[in-house]
């Protein structure tokens, strides 16, 4: 049987390294994000996960190595361009403001104004349009909009820092750990969202330490990293838990090949 | 998704919640106590009204520049300072060296801005606690003032300031007064009182509104836009609330926090330049204890001191609060020393609730 052809990919990293001084987080490290498929991201701690998203977000730039957009190397000096090509980023602490309602956090930084004569007043009413649109897009409908998002609930947070990256309309999201602290069916929600996206056309990596209960029912394909490099390439539907935890803690290679 | 927590608040319940109310009850509860005990003592003749109100828009001044300041996080304890600063510009460049009182209050601007933006720059710089920053300020600014007016006039109050400030076209919009014409209307319609001997004989004991209320008012409906209704309101309360996140964002933390203090020393210099071109004198210990009088208004508003929540509009009426007690008590012949005893009272239970609802509004979550 033929398999079908794959998506060429959105965006893709080639034999990237950085370092920090001496420790070598990345050595000539390549990933590929197909749109409509949600790649997920694994290692043990330190194996250089977060630094390799901050490379994709544009945050820390590369020693060495390739960022290719749509098949074409582009110049990335930072975030900025980044977030103009289409990518957006969830960081692992998620960066909302406590203080300000959702639909402050969703704008902050880009709110939308009226002309100098109203005083470059914000457009509250455009603005809550757009952020019911896309939580109902999430299925969120039930997030209040106008309460302070520090008296929600973990999930709840982690549904609108997801929501933020979106509002952009991007091509590819970037999540690091966004299930980590929360409870299973919180978790399960952020599941569905994430596939809810791939099932869109979205490119999406996402970082877990979940293999069994997330990784595996969430994604697509399995890229692992050890030490700083990569160390396997999985597709979800064809590997155990089992199997990419070996990978992960450099046990033999696949179990299959033990027997 | 059902969720306890997602429920929508009712209209009530978000009223309540609001920072400004408590101030806001506190103003009812203090005028119905005083039109009880000091009525009969003029406190609400239009002279005894003049008097609080003029107490209270000084307070308010300064108290929306240490909100705003607050509510992105930091404090200003050098106001006080400010204010004696700033006044002893105004007074040593127009009496002292003759330049017009325009200049002056120019100069005063400009040189207690450039003065609010380093102490900012050195707290954001040093990333030191502002408290400890602009407490060294505090001394420094007090003691350079005070250098100041005795090495160039060897005096630390200069007087006389009155008949160059009536001619300038620039002090009335500080020490004159408005509706001069309607109120002396009102006195002969006898709806005001007149003074009956003296020179001002035939004159209303309230001859117009000074332009010190309406720096006042302006103020405080000026920052309240800017902080509800403009994205750099949004930046403050993120300043305030999570820096962190608020730089991830892309808002500009120092840049946002350094204007802030720049306000914050505007704000002071309006309350100086007020106080020099209305009375005539200027000293270099002027503004004694504004920075905690300020912090205080904006406290009883519903700021929190932690940064990230407050409301200009509380400042405003922590402010009238502030007078309407503190000249009260004047009117009904109280002893004074109870004015602090209340003050500090009032400052507790503030405090208390304003972080009780705040954890109910934000949750107990950091
Ligand atoms: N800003 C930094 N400065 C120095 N070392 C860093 C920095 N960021 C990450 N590292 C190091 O790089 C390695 C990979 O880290 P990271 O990418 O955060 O791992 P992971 O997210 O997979 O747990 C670790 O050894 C970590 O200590
Ligand atoms: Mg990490």
């Amino acid at each position: 049987m033929q398999p079908p052809p794959l998506p060429d990919p959105i965006l893709s990293l080639r034999h990237i390294s950085k370092s920090f001084g001496g420790v070598k987080a990345l050595q000539d490290v390549s990933i590929e994000l197909r749109p409509g498929e949600t790649t997920a991201l694994v290692g043990d701690n330190g194996a250089g996960k977060s630094t390799l998203v901050k490379v994709m977000s544009g945050v820390l730039r590369p020693d060495e190595g390739q960022y290719l957009f749509e098949g074409r190397e582009v110049p990335v000096n930072g975030p900025r361009d980044v977030a103009r090509l289409g990518v957006q980023t969830v960081y692992q602490d998620l960066a909302l403001c406590n203080n300000l309602d959702a639909v402050q956090n969703l704008f902050l930084g880009r709110e939308r104004t009226g002309p100098w004569w109203t005083g470059f007043r914000v457009r509250r009413a455009e603005c809550e349009r757009r952020a019911r649109d896309v939580l109902r897009r999430m299925r969120l409908d039930s997030i209040a909009l106008d309460r302070p998002v520090g008296a929600m609930s973990g999930g709840q947070r982690q549904n609108i820092a997801i929501a933020r990256s979106i509002l952009w309309e991007p091509k590819v999201v970037l999540l690091d750990e966004p299930t980590a602290a929360l409870s299973h069916s919180a978790a399960e929600q952020v599941g569905a969202l994430i596939n809810g996206l791939a099932s869109h056309g979205l490119a999406v990596l996402v970082i877990s330490h979940d293999i069994h209960n997330f990784v595996l029912e969430n994604s697509d394909r399995i890229e692992v990293l050890r030490l700083g490099k990569n160390a396997a390439h999985f597709r979800s539907g064809e590997v155990t838990g089992e199997q990419v935890v070996n990978a992960m803690v450099g046990g033999k290679e696949g179990v299959n090949s033990a027997a | 998704m059902t969720d306890e927590r997602v429920k929508e608040l009712g209209f009530a319940q978000k009223l309540l919640m609001r920072p400004e109310m408590g101030a806001f009850c506190g103003v009812i509860l203090v005028l119905i106590f005083f039109l009880l005990i000091a009525a009969d003592n003029g406190m609400f003749n239009p002279d005894g009204i003049q008097n609080w109100s003029v107490v209270s828009a000084q307070f308010a001044i300064i108290a929306v520049g240490a909100c705003l300041l607050m509510i992105a996080g930091e404090f200003d304890l050098s106001v006080g300072s400010m204010i004696g600063f700033s006044g002893m510009v105004l007074a040593i460049a127009s009496l002292h060296f003759g330049l017009p009182v325009w200049v002056g209050i120019l100069l005063a601007f400009v040189l207690s801005m450039a003065l609010g933006a380093f102490n900012g720059f050195l707290v954001i710089k040093t990333g030191l606690p502002s408290f400890i920053v602009t407490l060294a300020f505090l001394y420094i600014l007090r003691g350079l003032t005070i250098f100041m007016s005795v090495t160039t006039t060897n005096k630390t109050i200069l007087s006389g300031m009155k008949p160059l400030a009536e001619e300038d076209w620039l002090a009335p919009f500080f020490g004159g007064e408005a509706f001069q014409g309607f109120f002396q209307w009102m006195g002969n319609m006898g709806w005001i009182e007149t003074y009956t001997r003296g020179i001002f004989e035939g004159q209303p004991v309230v001859s117009g509104v000074p332009a010190l209320i309406f720096w006042a008012v302006g103020l405080v409906i000026f920052a309240q836009f800017l902080l509800t209704r403009t994205p750099f309101g949004n930046w403050i309360f993120a300043a305030g609330g999570d820096a962190h996140a608020a730089a991830y964002a892309g808002i500009p933390v120092k840049r946002v926090k350094i204007l802030m203090f720049m306000f914050t020393a505007f704000c002071a210099c309006v309350f100086a330049m007020c106080q020099v071109t209305e009375f005539g004198s200027a000293g270099a210990d002027r503004g004694l204890l504004k920075e905690f009088e300020a912090i205080i208004c904006v406290v009883i508003g519903g700021a929190l001191l932690t940064g990230g929540y407050g409301s200009v509009i509380g400042a405003g009426l922590g402010a009238i609060m502030f007078g309407v007690v503190q000249q009260g008590l004047f009117f009904s012949g109280a002893e004074s020393s109870l004015f602090r005893v209340f003050l500090g009272g009032l400052l507790l239970i503030a405090v208390i609730t304003n972080t009780y609802i705040r954890r109910r509004v934000i949750g107990a979550g950091d």
